[in-house]
C-alpha cells in the first residue's frame, strides 16, 4: 500500500491550480491591503499555505475508510465545539463565530465541520448499501446535517450554515434520491420560505432586501454592493493593474482582501484576470471530479463529489456577490480569500480528495 | 475501529436493490453535475461581463465620483475698520472638527472625547442624538481647536486610529471684547432655514456664513468674498491623496466706518454699569462717530454655533442685551424735545421773542393740573430761561397755543416719527402724534389736552436716540438734516431735509441751549472749559412720581435720563444724544455727553498739533549756527 502513498501519487495538476490560485490571492491580498492596518496579511497567508499544505498531507496519510469509521466520534465532537463556541466565543461584527487560542490566533470550528459533514454524508449513504434512498433515509440523514446547521446558522453565520446544504444536496442526488420527493421537498420549502423570513435576523433580512435593490440604502447595507459592483466594472477588460485599482486603494470596496477580494481582483487584473481565475477553478473542479470518477468505491466517490459541490458553493456565492447577483454572505472565495480557518479547512478537504486519489486502486 | 466498506460484508435481509458500489454507477450523474458546474461558470463569467465589458464606462465614471471631490476654499470675509483705519473686526483661521458617521465606532468616543478635552458622556450623548438620522450627516465635534488639540486630531485621525474624524479650516470673525460696539457691528453665523426661504438670502446656500445683524447684515454683500475651491483625490476616509486643481478664493473687501474708535470706547466707558444709548454724529454730513447701546453681548460667542444655554440666557435677561437701544428703544423724549417746540413756535410765528410766561410751579390746562418738574416755580419765563431751566409751564403755553398739528409738522421737519434711514438693519420710527395719527391708529379724535403732555415730550410722543441726535444736530447745523451713516457712499452727501429757517430764531435756540451748560440751566454737569457745548436735559417719565413712591416700585419704573448736546455753538461739528433708562434725572445723563465732545476736541486738538511743523531740535537746543 505505501508505494501508493508516495508523493508521485498525488494528484500534480489540482496541486498546482490550488497552488496558482493561492498565489495570485496572495498577491491580490498584498495589493488590496498595501497603506493599511491589514499589511501584514499577505505574509501570513503564504505562511497558512504552508500549514494548509502540512495539513493536506497529513489528511491523505491516515486511510479514509478509518475516517468513516470515527465518523460518529468526529460528528460528536463537531456538535460539542459548535455549541461551545457561542459561550467561550469571541464576538465579531455581531456574531459569536471564532474560538481565541491565544496568542492572537483564533479558530472557527464552523469551518471545519464542513469536513465532518462531508465524512458523515458519504458513510451515511455508503452504509444504506441501496442505490436508491427512502423517506426515512432522506429525513434521517437531513436531521443529522440539520442539527450542525442550525447551530452555525444560531451564531448567526448563514453564510457558512448554508455551505453544508450542497454537501447535503449531492450526496442525496448521487445516493439515489427520487424524484418524487425532490419535488416534494422543493415545495415544501417554497411554502416554508414565507415562515422562515420570521426567523431570520434583521440583518439578513436586511441583507436579502439590499440584494434585491441595492439603491435602497446606498450609504448602509447597499454600499458594499454597489461599490464592489463599481470596482468590478472599473475594472474594464484589461483591469487598473496591480496596485493601482482606485476603488481597492482608496478602499472604497469593503473587506478587499477578504469577503471581496474578487471584486479587488476583477478592478486591478480586469475582465481577463476574471476568466483566468474562472478558467483554473473550473479546472480545479473538473479534476476533482475525475478523482470522483476514478474512486476505488461509492464512499470515496461521494467524498470528492461533496468536496466538490462545496467549493463550486462558495464560489458561485462569493463571485456572485460580488457582480451583485448573488446576496451577501461572509463566504470567502476558496483558496483566494484571506483568512486561516478557510485556507485550512480548503486543504484539509484537496487531502480528502487525495487520499481516495491513492487508494484508487484496490487491491 | 476500521470501517469495512459494504461490499464485504452482504446482508443478505435487504429487500432494496443490492448497491453496486463501483462508481460507474453514478457515471450518468456525475455528467450532470459537470453540467451544472458549467452553468454555474458561464452565469459567472457573463455577470462580469456584463460590468466590465458592457458597462465598463459608467463603472468607471462612478469609480471617478467616488474619489474625486470638490473641497470649498473658504474666502475671508473684509475686515471692518474705523475712520482712522484702525481694524475692529478681523479674521483668523482655524480648525473645526466634525465627526463622519459612516465609519465611526462606538468604542472610540471615549478616546475621541478624552483627547478633545469633551466629556465623553456628553459626546455619546449626542451621538445618540442623531442616531436615527442618515449617516451622511455629519456631527459638529469642536469648533477652534486649540494648538494641543489640533496635534491630538493629526495623530490619529489616520484610517488606523479613529478615521471618523474631520478637520475642516475655517475662518472665524473677532470681534472686540467685552461687547465693545457689538450692536453696531453685529455678528457672523449660518445661514439658517427661515433666511434660506427668504428672498433677501435667494442667493445663498446652506452652510454659507451671513451677517445676522448690524454692519455685518447691512453689508453682507460688500463684506463677503468668492469661496474657492480645491479638487482633491480622497479615499474613503476622505484623506487627501492628491490635489487635483485649486481655484483661489476672492477675500471680501475691507469696509471702512465713519466711527471713531476712541469716542466709541469713551461712550462705551461713560456708559459702563447702566442701561442705554448714546449717539454721537456729525451733524455737517451724518457720519456717525460713536453708537453705543448698553447693556452689550459679547459677538464673538455667536461666532460659529452659539450654544443654545448660552443664547436663551442672552434672549431671556430682563435688561434685554440684544436689543439695539441706540435705534431701536422708543422712549418719550421728555424736555430734550423742547428744542423742537421752541424751533416750530419762532418758525409759525406763536410766539415771538418777547413772548413770557408766568411759573407758579404748574398750570391749570383743560381741567387738569399739569406741574412743572421745579414745583416751586420759576416765576417770570423767557423763551432763553424756558429752555435754560426747562420751565414745564412755558412750553405747555407753547404748547397750546401752537396745537398738535404745528407740532408734528415741525417734529416731521426735524425727522421724529419716521426711519433716519441710517446703514444699519431693524431701525424704529417712533412716534409723532398728530390729529390724524389718532385716528388712523386709534380711530378717535385729538383732545387738546393731550398737546399739553406732548408740548414737554411726554403722552404718545416717542423717539429713539438716533432719531433724537439727527433731529437737535440739523436744527443746531440750522435746518439741513443729513441723513446718519456708518460708511461714506454718494448718496450720503444729499441732505434728506433742508428747511429755510431764520437764522436768528435758531441762534436764540441754541442760546437756550448754550444756557443750558454754560449759565447756570439744568446741564452744568456737560460743561467743558474753553468748549461752547449746548444742550438740553430730558427727565422721561414712565410712571407717576407719587404712584412710585405710594407703591414702592423698584428701579424699572424710575424716570429715563436724556441728554442731547452739541459743540461748539457755532456751525457745530459733533451732536450727541445720550440715553440712561431709569437714571432718574436728566442732569445725569449730561456727563456721559460732556466725555464724548471732550474726547472729540481733545483729540482734534492733538491731532492739530501733530500737524504743526515741529519747532527745530537744533535750535531749542541752542546749536544753530546763527548764535555765534
Amino acid at each position: 500500500m505505501a508505494r501508493y502513498r508516495s508523493i508521485r501519487g498525488l494528484d500534480w495538476p489540482l496541486l498546482v491550480i490550488a497552488l496558482i490560485l493561492c498565489a495570485l490571492g496572495i498577491l491580490q491580498i498584498y495589493s488590496a491591503t498595501l497603506d493599511t492596518v491589514w499589511r501584514a496579511a499577505w505574509w501570513k497567508q503564504s505562511i497558512y499555505l504552508c500549514v494548509g499544505l502540512l495539513a493536506m498531507w497529513i489528511m491523505t496519510q491516515v486511510d479514509y475508510h478509518t475516517l468513516l469509521g470515527q465518523v460518529p466520534i468526529l460528528y460528536g465532537a463537531s456538535l460539542v465545539l459548535l455549541v461551545l463556541t457561542p459561550l467561550i466565543g469571541r464576538l465579531v461584527w455581531g456574531s459569536k463565530r471564532w474560538i481565541p487560542l491565544g496568542y492572537g490566533f483564533k479558530f472557527q470550528p464552523s469551518e471545519f465541520v464542513k469536513l465532518v459533514i462531508v465524512l458523515l454524508v458519504a458513510r451515511y449513504l455508503t452504509e444504506l448499501k441501496s442505490d436508491r434512498l427512502e423517506i426515512r433515509d432522506l429525513l434521517k440523514l437531513g436531521a443529522l446535517v440539520g442539527v450542525p446547521f442550525a447551530l452555525v446558522y444560531a451564531q448567526p453565520d448563514l453564510g457558512t450554515s448554508l455551505t453544508y446544504l450542497p454537501i447535503l444536496l449531492i450526496g442525496l442526488f448521487l445516493g439515489g434520491m427520487r424524484w418524487q420527493h425532490a419535488v416534494a421537498v422543493l415545495a415544501l420549502v417554497a411554502v416554508l420560505m414565507p415562515v422562515g423570513w420570521f426567523f431570520l435576523k434583521d440583518y439578513q433580512k436586511a441583507r436579502l432586501e439590499t440584494f434585491v435593490n441595492p439603491m435602497k440604502d446606498p450609504t448602509g447595507k447597499g454600499y458594499q454592493v454597489i461599490q464592489s459592483k463599481i470596482a468590478v466594472g472599473a475594472g474594464g477588460v484589461w483591469g487598473r493593474g496591480v496596485t493601482h485599482g482606485s476603488q481597492t486603494q482608496l478602499r472604497f470596496l469593503p473587506v478587499a482582501h477578504t469577503d471581496f477580494l474578487v471584486s479587488a481582483f476583477a478592478e486591478e487584473h480586469g475582465f481577463v484576470g476574471i476568466l483566468v481565475v474562472l478558467g483554473l477553478y473550473f479546472l480545479l473542479l473538473m479534476q476533482i471530479v475525475q478523482n470522483a470518477q476514478t474512486a476505488p468505491d461509492r464512499a470515496g466517490m461521494l467524498i470528492c463529489m461533496g468536496v466538490c459541490s462545496l467549493l463550486l458553493f462558495h464560489l458561485l456565492i462569493n463571485a456572485g456577490m460580488a457582480v451583485g447577483r448573488m446576496p451577501v454572505t461572509g463566504i470567502p472565495l476558496p483558496l483566494m480569500s484571506y483568512g486561516g480557518s478557510s485556507m485550512l479547512s480548503v486543504f484539509m478537504m484537496l487531502g480528502l480528495v487525495h487520499n481516495v486519489r491513492l487508494r484508487r486502486f484496490v487491491s | 475501529m476500521r470501517y469495512i466498506p459494504a461490499e464485504r460484508q452482504p446482508d443478505a435481509s435487504i429487500s432494496r436493490p443490492l448497491l453496486r458500489d463501483d462508481t460507474k454507477f453514478a457515471a450518468g450523474k456525475i455528467a450532470a453535475f459537470q453540467y451544472v458546474a458549467v452553468g454555474v461558470f458561464v452565469f459567472l463569467a457573463l455577470g462580469y461581463w456584463d460590468l466590465q465589458v458592457r458597462n465598463e464606462e459608467f463603472y468607471y465614471g462612478k469609480a471617478l465620483q467616488n474619489q474625486i471631490k470638490s473641497l470649498p476654499i473658504p474666502a475671508p470675509r473684509g475686515k471692518i475698520v474705523d475712520r482712522d483705519g484702525r481694524v475692529i473686526v478681523d479674521n483668523h483661521s482655524s480648525y473645526r472638527l466634525i465627526l463622519s458617521r459612516d465609519n465611526l465606532r462606538e468604542e472610540h468616543l471615549r478616546p475621541i472625547a478624552l483627547g478633545l478635552n469633551l466629556e465623553p458622556s456628553d459626546l455619546e450623548a449626542k451621538v445618540r442624538r442623531v442616531r436615527r438620522q442618515p449617516t451622511y450627516l455629519t456631527i459638529p465635534l469642536k469648533e477652534e481647536l486649540t494648538a494641543d488639540e489640533l496635534t491630538f486630531v493629526e495623530a490619529h485621525k489616520g484610517g488606523d486610529n479613529f478615521p471618523e474624524m474631520e478637520l475642516i479650516k475655517s475662518q472665524y470673525r473677532i470681534y472686540p471684547r467685552n461687547g465693545v460696539a457689538a450692536h453696531l457691528l453685529g455678528y457672523v453665523g449660518e445661514i439658517n432655514e427661515p433666511e434660506l426661504n427668504s428672498p433677501e438670502w435667494a442667493s445663498h446656500n446652506p452652510g454659507d456664513v451671513i451677517g445676522k445683524m448690524g454692519i455685518e447684515r447691512h453689508y453682507n454683500e460688500h463684506l463677503t468674498g468668492i469661496d474657492g475651491q480645491r479638487q482633491v483625490r480622497i479615499d474613503s476616509s476622505m484623506n487627501t491623496r492628491d490635489v487635483l486643481g485649486i481655484k483661489d478664493a476672492q477675500p471680501g473687501k475691507d469696509l471702512k466706518l465713519t466711527i471713531d474708535l476712541d469716542l466709541q470706547v469713551v461712550g462705551e466707558l461713560a456708559m459702563q454699569g447702566r442701561r442705554g444709548a448714546v449717539v454721537a454724529i456729525d451733524p455737517r454730513n451724518g457720519e456717525v462717530l460713536a453708537l453705543v447701546s448698553t447693556p452689550a453681548y459679547d459677538p464673538n460667542h455667536f461666532v460659529g454655533r452659539i450654544d443654545t444655554r448660552e443664547w436663551s440666557a442672552l434672549r431671556d435677561d430682563p435688561h434685554k442685551p440684544l436689543f439695539n437701544r441706540a435705534l431701536q428703544a422708543q422712549l418719550s423724549p421728555g424736555s430734550t424735545f423742547k428744542p423742537i417746540m421752541a424751533l416750530a413756535a419762532l418758525e409759525s410765528g406763536a410766539i415771538d421773542e418777547n413772548f413770557t410766561v408766568h411759573c407758579p410751579g404748574g398750570a391749570n390746562w383743560y381741567g387738569r393740573w399739569f406741574s412743572c418738574h421745579n414745583k416751586k416755580g420759576h416765576g417770570a419765563v423767557s423763551l432763553k430761561t424756558a429752555i435754560a431751566q426747562s420751565c414745564d409751564v412755558y412750553f405747555y403755553a407753547v404748547g397750546n397755543k401752537l396745537g398738535i398739528d404745528k407740532i408734528a409738522e415741525y417734529g416731521e421737519m426735524a425727522g421724529l416719527g419716521r426711519k433716519t434711514g441710517i446703514d444699519l438693519p431693524g431701525e424704529k420710527e417712533g412716534i409723532l402724534p398728530s390729529s390724524k395719527w389718532k385716528i388712523r391708529t386709534q380711530r378717535e379724535k385729538w383732545y387738546a389736552g393731550e398737546t399739553i403732555s406732548v408740548s414737554v415730550g411726554q403722552g404718545a410722543l416717542t423717539v429713539t436716540p438716533l432719531q433724537l441726535a439727527h433731529a437737535i444736530g440739523g436744527l443746531a447745523a440750522g435746518g439741513v438734516w443729513m441723513r446718519p451713516h456708518l460708511v461714506k457712499d454718494e448718496k450720503a452727501a444729499e441732505p434728506v431735509r433742508k428747511a429755510n429757517l431764520d437764522i436768528e430764531n435758531v441762534n436764540k435756540i441754541v442760546y437756550g441751549m448754550y444756557a443750558v451748560v454754560n449759565e447756570g440751566g439744568t446741564g452744568g454737569a456737560a460743561r467743558i472749559p474753553g468748549v461752547e457745548l449746548c444742550g438740553k436735559t430730558g427727565t422721561a417719565q414712565l410712571a407717576s412720581n407719587d404712584l412710585l413712591k405710594s407703591k414702592n416700585m423698584g428701579e424699572a419704573f424710575k424716570d429715563n435720563a436724556w441728554f442731547v448736546g452739541f459743540a461748539p455753538r457755532q456751525s457745530p461739528e459733533i451732536v450727541v444724544a445720550a440715553l440712561f433708562e431709569n437714571g432718574e434725572h436728566g442732569p445725569l445723563a449730561a456727563p456721559i455727553v460732556r466725555d464724548i465732545i471732550k474726547a472729540y476736541f481733545d483729540k482734534k486738538a492733538r491731532l492739530n498739533k501733530l500737524q504743526q511743523p515741529a519747532p527745530s531740535l537744533a535750535r531749542n537746543l541752542g546749536l544753530g549756527g546763527t548764535d555765534r
